[in-house]
């Protein structure tokens, strides 16, 4: 049985529950009362302020860039804030923006980006869910072999892997459509997520499945009527892991969609590193704030969820 | 587990029929996606394919051509020192941000969110930006220079000797979060006591970091070294949206020549053996790793 002690050790590590109680054990630990302007405190807080601050500088900048009109920014400094605050970058990357011939704006990538990652969050969640609770649960002869080359396929580069799919996908008809699209982010979600939820699963108390078992239930009925309803956290850790990581996506979004269905990230590169025209820096960070508004917002809204959603996805890259 | 052993005499292959129905997609990706397309694409490494995958054999062809190509032996140059670069720098400095953190302060979360959120952008996003903060025309080596430091040069991703030092900062910049939170959960996990004790024989607190945390952290260390050089791999969005690969092939990496000499070039043997490369080279960081950690495993109590 393969053990995958290490990412255990580090999801339980950042998992703030463990945290907790790792403090209860180890005896008196809270804030010891202290004077608030010792030396070590300044520089403590110094250095982090500093680097808070080295941290938010390039959204800062953005944003501001992306308020200013071009003539400031030819001008001005990119630090400096806007003398006068213009909100046409943003209309003008989200409605107009070209990308070759196409002068729609990034609106249509961002549809596009909402028409890949909400199937694909849902398919592979649900296939890697029933994934973890068969081998948690319903082990068969083989069962960890498989599960073994695919926790072992989550390190092989993906150049290895993409042309077999190419030709796959092409003999099943779906190649440069979002069906396809889909199909590799599931397969390529499927070992961390199975991971996570086999380790859900098998830490539930065996007494429930066995008590159902006794009650006569069966596969299906135990995992809807039982698993699913119990793991609302480790489902929502999976959608928060798949959301921010498929809408990044480029790499798969490049090689197998066809133009008209280019994801934001795809279409945003070829905004900004287009060749012909003039470089219209405002725009372009408009249209780059818009790409990473998304993934952003599901971050702060989430909180330590993502923080324990990437510890478990780290391996990802 | 009792219930899968049972009784079952009728028929071995009908025993657990649900799960195993169930488990269909992830066998097909394991067996059909992750084995088959890695021998796939290792055994088509040594034929001529050019447009299409012809099974017409010429040896090591292929790597001899890929070993003689400027371009390659650049993008595993540039390859070799954003990553060992990114390696040292991330671990050094997502600890030291650790340590930090972990001196019992104020408003942690607060400094946690600010470290971690370039974590949740896009790598395309990330390089942008960054294309952005570098440009030279208006970005900071114009705002140092109308400062009055008129010589001030910092370009680093229009100068080819050093463009992949400008990819690294921005690298840095998006992942240095993660190792800090990583590290942040190692150190939590060290027993105060040893805390207690150091203070009780006055030793310096930089030395207990330096001999007894760190040396305590081995497993935190090799896991995150192995993450973040996993991920150093497959750097290629980054390159991508920052450089295109430019100034010249200054900025190429293995996985920007595989992409273009598969898709673009319509040169399939030369994308094979170059991932095949890839592959090895990832091999020969995960196989050392995998050993320690779950060799001694192997032998089940």
């Amino acid at each position: 049985m393969p053990e995958i002690v290490a990412f255990n050790a580090i999801a339980a590590g950042i998992d703030p529950e463990a945290e907790k109680t790792s403090v209860a054990l180890s005896g008196p630990r809270g804030r010891k009362p202290r004077r608030a302007l010792s030396g070590r405190n300044i520089m403590v807080y110094g250095t982090l302020i500093v680097v808070a601050l080295y941290y938010l500088l390039p959204l800062y900048v953005m944003v501001m860039t992306s308020l200013k009109g071009m003539p400031e920014i030819r001008l001005g400094n990119i630090f400096a804030p806007p003398l006068e605050i213009t909100f046409e970058p943003w209309v003008k990357a989200w409605s107009s923006a070209c990308t070759g011939l196409n002068c729609d704006g990034l609106s249509r990538g961002f549809w596009n980006s909402v028409r890949i990652t909400v199937p694909s969050t849902i398919v592979s969640i649900a296939i890697a869910s029933i994934n973890g609770y068969a081998l948690a649960n319903w082990r068969f002869k083989g069962a960890d072999l498989f599960f073994t080359i695919l926790i072992v396929g989550a390190f092989i580069p993906y150049q290895v892997m993409i042309y077999p799919i190419v030709i796959v996908l092409r003999e099943l008809g779906v190649y440069g459509s979002l069906t396809g699209l889909i199909i590799v982010h599931t397969i390529f979600g499927m070992p961390i997520l199975t991971l996570l939820f086999r380790n859900y699963f098998a830490g539930l108390p065996e007494e429930l499945f066995k008590a159902a078992r006794v009650d006569g239930a069966g596969f299906w009925t135990i995992y809807f009527r039982i698993m699913l309803p119990m793991s609302m956290p480790i489902f929502v850790v999976a959608m928060i892991l798949q959301v921010t990581g498929i809408w990044n996506d480029f790499l798969f979004g490049v090689v197998f969609t066809r133009p008209e269905y280019y994801p934001m990230t795809v279409q945003l590169n070829n905004i900004v590193n287009s060749v012909q025209g003039v470089k219209e820096y405002n725009v372009n960070m408009a249209a780059t704030i818009l790409t990473g508004a998304v993934p952003l917002f599901v971050y702060f809204v989430s909180g330590r969820l993502f923080v324990r959603g990437i510890a478990a996805g780290a391996v990802k890259g | 587990m009792g219930h899968t052993r049972g009784s079952g005499r009728p028929n071995q292959w009908l025993r657990n029929l649900n799960a195993k129905l169930a488990s269909i997609p992830m066998i097909l990706t394991a067996v059909v996606i992750f084995l088959g397309g890695t021998v796939w694409t290792v055994v088509y490494s040594f034929t001529n394919s050019k447009l299409l995958p012809r099974l017409s054999f010429v040896g090591l062809d292929q790597y001899e051509r890929l070993w003689a190509a400027p371009r390659w032996l650049m993008s595993v140059q540039n390859l070799a020192i954003y990553g060992l670069f990114s390696l040292i720098f991330s671990l050094v400095i997502g600890f030291l941000l650790a340590a930090l953190m972990d001196q019992k302060i104020r408003f942690e979360n607060t400094f946690r969110t600010i470290m971690l959120y370039p974590f949740a952008l896009s790598f395309i996003v990330t390089g942008l930006v960054w294309q952005w903060l570098l440009n030279p025309e208006y970005g900071i080596q114009s705002v140092v220079r109308s400062l009055g430091w008129t010589s001030f040069a910092f370009d680093p991703l229009y100068n080819s000797n050093i463009v992949i030092y400008g990819i690294l900062i921005a690298a840095l910049w998006q992942g240095t979060g993660l190792v800090m939170c990583l590290m942040l959960a190692g150190l939590r996990g060290i027993d105060e006591d040893i805390w207690k004790a150091s203070r009780v024989d006055g030793i310096p607190m930089w030395k207990t970091y330096v001999f007894v945390i760190i040396p305590m952290m081995r497993g935190v260390f090799i896991t995150t070294l192995v993450i973040i050089a996993s991920g150093i791999v497959k750097v290629y969005d980054l390159v991508v949206a920052q450089t295109s690969g430019g100034p010249g092939i200054a900025s190429e990496v293995p996985a920007k020549y595989v992409y273009d000499y598969m898709f673009q070039a319509q040169n399939l043997g030369q994308g094979f053996a170059a991932s095949t490369m890839m592959l090895i080279t990832v091999a020969i960081i995960i196989v050392p790793w995998a050993y320690l950690e779950f060799g001694g495993g192997r032998k089940r109590a």
